[in-house]
Order: C-alpha cells, then structure tokens, then sequence
C-alpha cells in the first residue's frame, strides 16, 4: 500500500513540475518574441499542455490518495479547451482589424484622394 | 504527503508565480492592447492553474469549484475585451 502511494506521489510530483516547466517556457515565450504573432503561440503551451498536466496530477491525487474516484479536474479541462480558442481567436481577428485599420489610414494620409 | 510532494508543489507554484511576473512585465510593457489583453488572459489561466495545485496541497476538492469559477470569468473577460478591440462596443 505504502509502494503504491509513493508511486503514484512521485508521478503527482513529475506532472506538478511538468506543468510548472511549460508556464515558466510560455511565460518567456510571452516576454521574448518579438512580434504579437508569434507571442500568440507561446501562451497555448500553459493553457493546453499545463493545464492538463495539473488537472491529470489533482485526478490522480484525489482518486487515488483519497477515498474514492474524483474526476471534478477534468471539468476544468474541458472548459479550457472550449474556451481558450475562442479567446485566440476572436484576438487575432481583432488585431488584423487594427493594423489593416491602421495601414489604411497611414495609405491614405500619404496619398491624399483628388476628387 | 511525503516531501517529494511537498517539495514539488512549491517548485510549481514559484514557477507559476515566476511565470505572472514575466506576464505582468509584458502586461506593463506591451506596445499595444492586444499584448496587454493576452497578457491578462495568460495571469488568469495561471491563477487557475495556482488554484488547482493549492487544492492538491490542502488536500481539499472545494478548489476544483474556485478554480472553474476563475477560468470562466476569465475567459469572459478576455473575450469582451479582445471584443471591444474591433469597434469599441462590446455587443453590437
């Protein structure tokens, strides 16, 4: 009993410092990329890979440390992978918006339209 | 919980809180407002994430409930602001 419990400790531990590594690599990503193009692919490693990392080590520490099976993280899962492209999504569209919006009005400031 | 777990869940959370303040410093920084808003929705998802692995660290399942409340308002958040960001409504 004992053997099974450090076992399944030390894969809760592996899977806590798994998800810790992708945050702190998409928080850099975040910091150090240059345009926000490419800063938009950083964050999907911590709300994908990191959030599954953490909601596998807290289904695995409730159901198998605990009393019975408790599956409540992979809610949270589920809500993230709905929603996080969403929000991706609906950002680029509004950035494209804003630098075609943009140019455009730098176009025409530069090449005034004769009636 | 023995110190392997122990000692992991606090190398997570100082990576999580590591990981906010490189956030913070885009959110800060950012050129323009879309940096900030990803910025912000990346502060939420690892709040979310902080949650979490303070449940498993207290061993106690009512942080599952805090944690989904948190995705979901920040997912809310995010989305109404990247929103507001095309014509400066929300619902049009």
């Amino acid at each position: 009993m004992t053997a099974f419990t450090t076992l399944f400790e030390t894969v809760v531990a592996v899977l806590l410092l798994a998800a810790g590594a992708l945050s702190l690599i998409a928080a850099l990503g975040l910091w150090r990329l240059r345009d926000f193009f490419q800063r938009m692919h950083a964050p999907a490693l911590a709300t994908a890979l990191g959030t599954w990392c953490v909601a596998l080590a807290s289904i695995i520490d409730f159901s198998a440390l605990g009393e019975h099976l408790d599956l409540r993280g992979a809610v949270i899962v589920i809500l993230l992978a709905l929603t996080a492209p969403v929000t991706t999504a609906v950002l680029a569209r509004a950035t494209l918006f804003r630098q075609r919006t943009a140019a455009l009005l730098e176009q025409e400031q530069v090449r005034p339209t004769r009636d | 919980m023995t110190s392997v777990l122990s000692l992991a869940v606090w190398a997570t959370l100082v990576c999580f809180a590591l990981s906010i303040a490189l956030a913070t410093l885009r959110l800060v920084r950012g050129p323009a407002a879309q940096d900030r808003i990803q910025a912000l929705d990346f502060i939420y998802v690892n709040g979310t994430l902080i949650v979490l692995v303070l449940g498993i660290r207290n061993s106690s399942t009512m942080y599952l409930e805090a944690a989904l409340l948190m995705a979901l308002f920040g997912f809310v958040g995010s989305s109404a602001m990247a929103k507001f960001l095309f014509r400066g409504e929300v619902i049009e």
